[in-house]
């Protein structure tokens, strides 16, 4: 099968396999919208899955947290199935989870948003790393969360995870909708943290961007993976991309 | 002593501090239904019948292990709470999925059982329960003639709505609850534990349901219907301050106290129906209620 030899990973570009995604299925009601994802991340590696909108980019990291209602296959995390697993169960193993749409409770002042999901693991970072990481959070502490500004939120959103000791992050669009400037942060962000080790997937429509942080790249389209590019053989792939991203 | 528009200010006063008891009712009963409503969906008709559970688990206490009015005071709502759990564990929790109609159903439902069980084992006439030898008597205010009981009764349930609102508005539980009413799936996907949040929910708003039904035992002659009369009110209360506001359950229910006793006062003829008229009007005018936000 042509899209599983894809989906391994040659041997130079990845470590051992942290998150191993085989023949995933996944529905929204009677709705069929992953046919069969398979994929590979590394420890330590930023993946990205690119594709155009609904070829089922965010449905895989739903699946991999478990929010999706009805999904078959096999996804392992460090050796263990959770295919079968709650998303509460799932993020307690230490996987950080940033929504599409960034997730900031209205509910919730800032604090109250940052202070949220609980540790799963130790060696999360402090509050006052967070502070210095993304100083604008710390001023406005008890604001309502929804009230900051698109940016803020999504520093917020990638905040209260680095919060709690998880070390693999699923990132949906963290660029999406945000100013030039403000992707630079986030791009400078998401280099920090693999310096630092964590392992992420990123869910990205701007190639540019992802060009910028990632090792390896998914094509994603109809709910399956049609093709892995390096990051170092993006510009030779340029053609290949702009016809499954139709840019 | 003054009077005021020809009304003598004990009869004010007197029909104001009914209307404060009233209303610590209203307010410890609607405070329970908007904190289910907010992270059950869920419209509990069985509250009422909670509430008389409450206050005929203290005289049965009182009366078959002779355990007296401040332990049960305790120990009420933590019977009846588990009673709770347990509901929400083996029936509601099959609903969430479903309509609002189908909770409402199921809970109207259970209330009539409830109540049709404590009618065929205790009949309809009434059980007497004292007050305590504690809050016996009264005070001469001089303008009135308050009765501890029911200075009691103001205080322990502005005590406890006071509680539950720091709860949820300034503690970390209370964080994980307004998360979990606003986004159950990412609150969960954070690792924190959703469905025993809401079966705690589900146990602590029947518990007050039944603290209520305590305080009101030695006021009220303890009655199988005594919930039924009452969460008619309280619902309207409700709908007044709008579905799953705290704050505004707990205003709105000594407010619409106070507003009955008035109307007492200065045209009897409507104080049944006052209430109601000021939920009509806050409809019109204010569909989500006084302190609701607008789906």
């Amino acid at each position: 099968m042509a899209d599983a030899a894809l989906a391994t990973p040659a041997a130079t570009t990845a470590p051992r396999p942290m998150l191993a995604v085989r023949d995933l299925n996944a529905w929204y009601g009677e709705s069929h919208v992953l046919h069969g994802m398979n994929l590979d991340v590394g420890e330590g590696e930023v993946v990205t899955l690119l594709g155009r909108n609904g070829a089922g980019k965010t449905t895989t990291l739903k699946s991999i947290i478990g929010i999706i209602g009805k999904r078959t296959g096999s996804i392992t995390f460090e050796g263990g199935e959770t295919i079968g697993m709650s998303s509460r169960a799932i993020a307690k193993l230490g996987i950080g989870y940033v929504p599409e749409e960034r997730g900031i409770f209205s509910s919730l002042s800032v604090e109250e948003n940052l202070m949220l999901p609980p540790q799963v693991r130790p060696g999360g970072m402090s509050v006052e790393q967070i502070f210095e990481l993304f100083p604008n959070i710390k001023e406005r502490l008890t604001s309502q969360g929804t009230k900051l500004s698109g940016g803020e939120q999504q520093m917020l959103s990638i905040a209260r995870i680095l919060r709690t000791g998880a070390k693999f992050l699923l990132l949906d669009e963290p660029t999406e909708g945000l100013a030039p400037v403000i992707i630079e942060q986030i791009g400078r962000t998401i280099a920090r943290l693999k310096r630092e080790g964590y392992t992420i997937i990123l869910v990205e429509q701007n190639f540019r961007f992802a060009q910028t942080v990632a090792d390896r790249h998914y094509l994603v389209e109809q709910g399956r993976v049609v093709d892995m590019i390096l990051n170092a053989e993006l510009d030779q792939n340029i053609d290949k991309l702009h016809a499954h991203l139709g840019v | 002593m003054f009077e005021l528009l020809g009304i003598p200010p004990q009869a004010l006063f007197g029909q104001l501090l009914l209307g404060l008891i009233n209303g610590s009712f209203y307010a410890i009963l609607s405070l329970g239904l908007a904190v289910i409503f907010g992270l059950l969906n869920i419209i509990n008709f069985t509250h009422g019948a909670q509430y008389m559970m409450g206050a005929f688990i203290a005289w049965m206490l009182l009366n078959w292990a002779g355990v007296g009015y401040w332990p049960a005071l305790l120990l009420a709502p933590i019977i009846a709470g588990i009673s709770g759990v347990i509901i929400e564990r083996t029936l509601l929790k099959r609903l969430y999925h479903l309509d609002h109609l189908y909770g409402l159903l199921l809970t109207f439902g259970l209330a009539l059982i409830i109540q049709g069980l404590f009618r065929n084992q205790f009949g309809s006439s009434g059980l007497p329960y004292q007050i305590p030898a504690e809050l016996r008597g009264g005070q001469n205010l001089g303008f009135m003639f308050l009765p501890n009981y029911r200075a009691w009764v103001v205080v322990a349930s502005l005590v406890v709505c006071l509680a539950t609102w720091f709860v949820i508005e300034k503690t970390r539980l209370g964080a994980y609850l307004r998360a979990a009413t606003e986004n159950p799936t990412l609150t969960q996907a954070f690792g924190i534990n959703v469905p025993l949040l809401i079966t705690l929910t589900y146990g602590f708003g029947v518990g007050l349901a039944a603290f209520a039904g305590v305080l009101a035992a030695p006021i009220y002659s303890v009655n199988p219907n005594m919930g039924a009369d009452l969460i008619i009110v309280v619902f309207a209360v409700v709908v007044i301050g709008g579905m799953g506001s705290i704050l505004g359950a707990i205003v709105t229910g000594f407010g619409l106290g106070l507003i009955e006793g008035l109307t007492k006062v200065f045209y009897p003829e409507a104080s049944a129906t006052v209430i109601f008229i000021i939920m009509a009007i806050v409809l019109l005018v204010k569909p989500a209620g006084l302190f609701g936000r607008a789906a």
